[in-house]
């Protein structure tokens, strides 16, 4: 029996991992902005393409530092021409802008890559085979869960004890006395999103280590599923996107193994709903969602 | 030289105009309140000092230079700090993250401002580690006051620090305020509470809807019968 599952969990904790890696993108801009930013899936998805042309000609030693820089620029980029011009805007033109900005980001890449699926280059190590018991897997699939975990550790030192972390903590309940502290709002904004860009793409690494094409639209599902897992632990909270995140790679794969891989998507969907029905705040959400 | 100069200072929100006009003075040493109703514009005074909000003529000198159309931090890094309306703590941050905080723009060591934050207000030193979001109204009040010190202020902006607080929780800020007067610190009051402002003020000026009204030191317009009717209840005794 459990010989039979492992294969599953491994693939759900693995999964979980990757979603979490987008999910706390979503998680961190909507606690400072209360923003979706609905981009983040195709910065994700740039982030893919990004590794496809840089290890054309580049090892992964210097393709690798390589994608998370252009990723991280782009997000900067993308907030201060989508989203900054709108500070004082009513929330909907913010999140109209959003969706703007995700299908520019969809046709650009579109454009770029002529609509042809890519194939992900194989890299060195994490795609390599191990032996777990009676399962094998990729390495890739064991390094996720670490990675991830100590990548949000390290998040949480840096917003509980550092001085941006202090300054993000404030932002994210009060722009207008933050700004009587001498805090620069922007800059705060900005390390944001730098920072969730970043995760998004060390998950696309690993994500795409594992479906080996990319696509324009192929960040579309991931990014929802993280979306959902940033709901249903509750959006603004970083712990609870990573484990809502674990949940939902988790309970997709037993779903495969129990014979219904058809319903595995519907699942996450249908938590959504209800998690917007019975417990908007999430698992891990506060209280009071409006800003002052 | 007055430390802050306010020439002709004008306010639009939108189409609206909220100041329409104004020139205060504020000399070093003294504290000067600004009373007036509710919706006068004594908090977009006080907001257009501090760069949060543009200003539509007018300039404001501080120091002997010009700050209008500066930044917030340009400003506050110049010693203007304010306690805000409502108290406005941090309340997902610990009291002694408020303190740190309100020192941002510092890079020295600013253990000492703590220390002598903890020392005005012992409540807050016990309190240390508690979110601010679960202090009293009173303490958060205290603990707003103990955030704008830790830059330390020349100029100190009240605004409305009475502000639904009981009577005795009263006493106790303004009693702070006159400390911190006489360790030298500049304050501008904003206050509807004008009976217990104007007691304390050097200088004071009412505001209406947007324009100056009368203007003396706070023992002219307590004794003043129009600020009486008007500001302090006492019509026809
Ligand atoms: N952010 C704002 N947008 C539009 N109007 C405002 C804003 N803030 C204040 N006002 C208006 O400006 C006027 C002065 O307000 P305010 O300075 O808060 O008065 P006070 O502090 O004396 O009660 C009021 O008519 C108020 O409605
Ligand atoms: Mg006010």
């Amino acid at each position: 029996m459990f010989n039979q599952l492992l294969p599953y969990l491994l693939a759900g904790v693995s999964v979980g991992g990757q979603y979490a890696l987008i999910a706390v993108g979503y998680t961190m801009v909507y606690g400072i902005l209360r923003l979706i930013n609905f981009a983040h899936g195709d910065v994700f998805t740039a982030a893919g393409f990004f590794m496809v042309y840089l290890m054309a000609s580049m090892p992964l030693g210097v393709a690798a530092p390589l994608v998370i820089l252009l990723t991280v620029a782009l997000g900067f980029t993308l907030e201060r021409v989508a989203y900054k011009p709108l500070r004082q805007a009513p929330r909907m033109s913010v999140m109209i802008s959003a969706i703007g900005a995700s299908y520019l980001l969809q046709n650009l890449m579109w454009y770029v890559t002529g609509g042809l699926a890519k194939q992900y280059p194989v890299l060195p190590l994490l795609s390599d085979s191990v032996q777990i018991g009676a399962a094998s897997t990729k390495v890739v699939t064991l390094v996720t869960p670490v990675l991830t975990v100590l990548l949000v550790v390290a998040l949480q030192l840096l917003i509980k004890h550092t001085k941006i972390g202090m300054a993000m903590r404030a932002v994210s309940v009060d722009f207008e006395t933050s700004q009587l502290m001498g805090i620069k709002i922007n800059s705060v904004i900005s390390t944001t999103f730098i920072i969730g860009s970043a995760l998004a793409a060390v998950g696309s690494m690993l994500y795409f280590t594992n479906y080996s094409t990319v696509t324009p639209t192929v960040g579309a599902m991931p990014g929802l599923k993280a979306f959902v897992a940033a709901v249903f632990g509750g959006i603004g909270s970083i712990p609870g996107a990573v484990i809502g995140a674990f949940i939902i790679g988790i309970c997709e794969n037993l779903i495969k193994a129990a014979g219904y891989t058809a319903f595995s998507d519907a699942f996450t969907f249908a938590l959504l709903i209800l998690v917007l029905l019975f417990r908007p705040t999430g698992l891990f959400g506060e209280k009071t969602a409006e800003k002052v | 030289m007055s430390l802050l100069y306010i020439d002709d200072l004008r306010v639009s929100y939108g189409g609206i105009e909220a100041i329409k006009g104004i020139s205060i003075t504020v000399e070093k040493g003294e504290i000067v309140t600004l009373i007036g109703a509710n919706g006068a514009g004594k908090s977009t005074t006080l907001r257009a000092i501090s760069g949060l909000v543009p200003l539509k003529s007018g300039t404001i000198t501080y120091d002997g230079s010009v700050i209008s159309g500066q930044s917030p931090q340009k400003i506050v890094s110049e010693g203007i700090c304010m306690v805000p309306e409502g108290r406005r703590v941090f309340p997902n941050l610990t009291v002694q993250e408020n303190l740190r905080i309100g020192a941002y723009l510092r890079k020295d060591d600013i253990q000492p401002d703590i220390d002598h934050v903890y020392q005005l207000f012992p409540r807050l030193k016990e309190r240390s580690w508690q979110l601010a979001g679960t202090l009293s109204g009173g303490e958060q009040q205290m603990l707003a006051v103990g955030r704008a010190l830790m830059m330390r202020p020349k100029l100190l902006m009240m605004d409305e620090p009475s502000l639904g607080l009981a009577p005795l929780v009263i006493r106790d800020i303004f009693k702070i305020i006159q400390t911190l007067h006489e360790e030298g610190i500049t304050i501008l009051l904003v206050e509807q509470n004008a009976n217990a402002a104007l007691r304390i003020a050097d200088s004071a000026y009412v505001l209406e809807t947007g324009s100056l009204g009368m203007h003396g030191t706070g023992k002219e317009l307590l004794d003043d019968p129009r600020v009486k009717e008007a500001y302090l209840g006492k019509a026809r005794e």
